[in-house]
């Protein structure tokens, strides 16, 4: 294992040494010591490494994130995984607003809560958050799912296209065009599976299905005032 | 609209002319505001109001043709390891393949690469036909992030985060489902013929703070190898390009308000920013005031169509320019050619701005496979090459008249007004006189 200490070393020779195919051909696990809340840790990876950040992190941990398993013990900054496309995230404590923001593809696995926007613009991702999620979360979400296994704030997936979210506690509100939808195999099957993943274990029953109702897909002039 | 009536007696109304009634009638029956592309239709101060005084006894020009007037220049000096250096000072604006065929995106990168500047993407990401045709590419990063991925990212020779536009600062944007083909969709990962929506605002930060640490990141999976530009509308220049250079950019792009689009509300087009000629000062008194004029590049854009527009944006403090609606014209669009065509759609040759419908008769504005056929590449390419050389002799033609070795000696001195409001916008006295409103001597 190689470690980084960040109170000596700097983030851009480690983020440089991440990035770097020749060393981490050889070096597939890392360690982040004394992050101290230091923004942009392990962004941009794009080999199937591990990371383990020992602590607290900044802004946009683990940003783009491709192919590499990162674990942060601690809490993160706004837009952890943010644009991930691949790989897993795995934040032990909490995490800000826009978690998983537009990410594509991987799986952001939040063990406490996240802010508000968790999911903004997601496209792919899965995202499960064993705690409770913010306001405006999975806003214009367009594909991926957002699991949350306590409760969700207000506006959950305005404006959302094709993403499922799922959630087993209360929803203060929902957005413009986001509907309660029946809970069919597929779902279950879907929530299921994710919660294995994220190593959760709860009945996928308990959890309603929310999407978009895609009747703001094309504009209509008597929709106006959901706009 | 355009025939004048031929009854003297009659008179049409100033307040409510016939543009205005129509609208109106447009409105009631449809019940939907008109969205359209193109940029500001209105007259709105302009270049067209500035004259160069060229050299005579107290100033020396220099020889045309003959003798020297460089006209290159390097993009990202600031914080970049790999600044972009482009050969003329005129580059191709960000436009979205969505809302340009992809045979458009490939025109522009070839003809772009053919006199050595850059092109840039747009919302929706990059196509392979743009990043291969372009020897330079500007990668934009938008508050969509459709088509945003760290491969294209790492590919790009600079990345450029669209804080707005100058046709509509403060707004998102809309690809109407019309223009969604399979391949739009599933670059943008959204169903076939549904409207997309653009946001207005970043998803994962807010204000300069936030934006600050953006840019590291952005610099950090990159490496600190490429520049990074910061593009907004013109609005509160002076504060935007200030908050945008602390914020770290390399590069700021300031794009007025007669810039073009892809499809924008009417109403927002014509009534929200500031004219790109009134934008220019502000941003290179914020610049100088900062210490980093020339060291953070301004490229203003909105409204550029000769070489004395980009001669005068620089010389009121541009390092470069960059076009949009001209470019799309030296490809082909609203070409005579196919005026029949663009009756049919209830337009005329020089008119057509409908490009959010998708049915573009000279294969640009379109995802239409038979229409964008219409566009060859190489030929499309060539005209704008043919183009840019044109402009850019223009520009070095009045640079030498005045005296300067290369276009960046250009200077506000070197300009005077026709009318007070171009005066007082631009910072340059009233020709004839040494009165520059708003300012005290
Ligand atoms: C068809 C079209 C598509 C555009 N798409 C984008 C875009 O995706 N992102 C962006 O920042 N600006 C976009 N713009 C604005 C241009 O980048 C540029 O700011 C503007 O066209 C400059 O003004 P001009 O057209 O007068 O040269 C678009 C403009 C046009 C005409």
């Amino acid at each position: 294992m190689k470690t980084y200490d960040l109170s000596s070393d700097s983030l851009r020779e480690l983020n440089q040494a991440l990035h770097d195919a020749d060393i981490t051909a050889s070096e597939r696990e890392w360690r982040v010591a004394n992050p101290n809340g230091a923004h942009n840790i392990a962004c941009g990876l794009n080999d199937a490494i591990s990371v383990d950040i020992d602590g607290h992190a900044g802004y946009y941990c683990a940003g783009m994130n491709q192919k590499a398993n990162v674990t942060v013990h601690g809490n993160v900054g706004v837009g952890v995984a943010e644009n991930m496309m691949s790989g897993m995230v795995h934040v032990k404590g909490d995490a800000s607003q826009s978690a998983g923001a537009t990410a594509h593809g991987g799986l952001l696995v939040v063990d406490g809560n996240a802010s508000a926007r968790c999911g903004i613009s997601m496209k792919g991702v899965d995202i499960v958050v064993k705690g409770n999620i913010g306001p405006m979360s999975a806003f214009m979400g367009q594909s991926g799912c957002l699991v949350v296994c306590g409760d969700a704030g207000e506006a959950l997936g305005d404006s959302i296209y094709e993403a499922h979210i799922y959630v087993k506690g209360s929803v203060t509100s929902l957005g413009a065009d986001c509907i309660e939808k029946e809970m069919r195999q597929e779902h279950l099957d879907e929530v299921s599976d994710l919660l294995k993943r994220a190593g959760v274990e709860t009945d996928p029953a308990a959890f309603k299905r929310y999407g978009s109702a895609r009747q703001l897909y094309n504009f209509k002039v008597d929709n106006a005032s959901a706009y | 609209m355009t025939d004048k009536q031929s009854n003297p007696a009659l008179r049409e109304s100033a307040t409510f002319g016939r543009d205005v009634i129509a609208e109106i009638q447009r409105a009631a029956e449809t019940g939907i505001y008109d969205i359209r592309g193109w940029g500001a239709k209105r007259k709105v101060p302009h270049f067209d109001d500035l004259l160069f005084l060229g050299a005579s006894m107290s100033r020396y020009p220099l020889e045309g043709y003959r003798e020297k007037c460089g006209t290159d220049v390097t993009l990202g000096t600031r914080y970049a390891k790999k600044p972009i250096v482009i050969d003329t000072p005129v580059t191709i604006a960000g436009m979205s393949f969505g809302a340009l065929s992809a045979q458009a995106k490939e025109a522009l990168g070839r003809g772009a690469s053919e006199v050595g500047t850059s092109t840039t993407t747009g919302d929706g990401g990059m196509t392979a036909e743009e990043r291969g045709q372009s020897t330079k590419l500007v990668y934009q990063y938008l508050p969509s992030r459709y088509g945003m991925n760290p491969d294209d990212l790492r590919k790009a020779d600079a990345i450029e985060i669209v804080l707005g536009q100058g046709a509509k600062p403060g707004g998102g944007g809309m690809l109407l489902g019309q223009k969604i083909s399979d391949r739009v969709a599933q670059m943008r990962n959204l169903p076939m013929g549904i409207d997309q929506r653009s946001a207005c605002r970043h998803p994962d930060w807010t204000g300069p703070d936030d934006l600050a640490i953006k840019i590291a990141e952005l610099r950090e999976i990159t490496d600190w190898q490429v520049p990074i530009y910061i593009k907004v509308g013109a609005t509160r220049t002076y504060y935007d390009v200030k908050l945008a250079v602390k914020a770290g950019a390399d590069v700021v792009v300031l794009d007025g308000m007669q810039g073009g689009t892809a499809a924008t509300q009417d109403v927002f087009i014509e009534h929200v920013g500031i004219p790109t000629m009134a934008a220019i000062p502000q941003a290179a008194q914020a610049l100088q005031e900062m210490g980093v004029h020339r060291e953070v590049q301004l490229i203003v854009s909105g409204g550029i169509r000769n070489g004395a527009d980009v001669a005068k944006a620089i010389a009121l403090g541009a390092d470069a320019v960059a076009i949009g609606t001209a470019a799309l014209i030296a490809l082909g669009d609203n070409h005579p050619r196919y005026e029949e065509e663009y009756q049919k759609l209830g337009s005329a040759a020089g008119y057509y701005d409908d490009f959010q419908e998708g049915k573009c008769p000279a294969g640009i504005s379109t995802q239409d496979p038979e229409l964008s056929k219409r566009l060859d590449p190489v030929a499309a390419g060539k005209r704008l090459a043919n183009y840019l050389r044109v402009i850019t002799l223009e520009a070095q033609t009045l640079a030498r008249a005045c005296g300067k070795s290369h276009l960046h000696n250009l200077e506000p001195e070197d300009l005077v007004a026709l009318n007070i409001e171009a005066a007082a916008m631009a910072r340059v006295p009233l020709a004839g006189t040494n009165w520059i409103p708003g300012q005290q001597f």
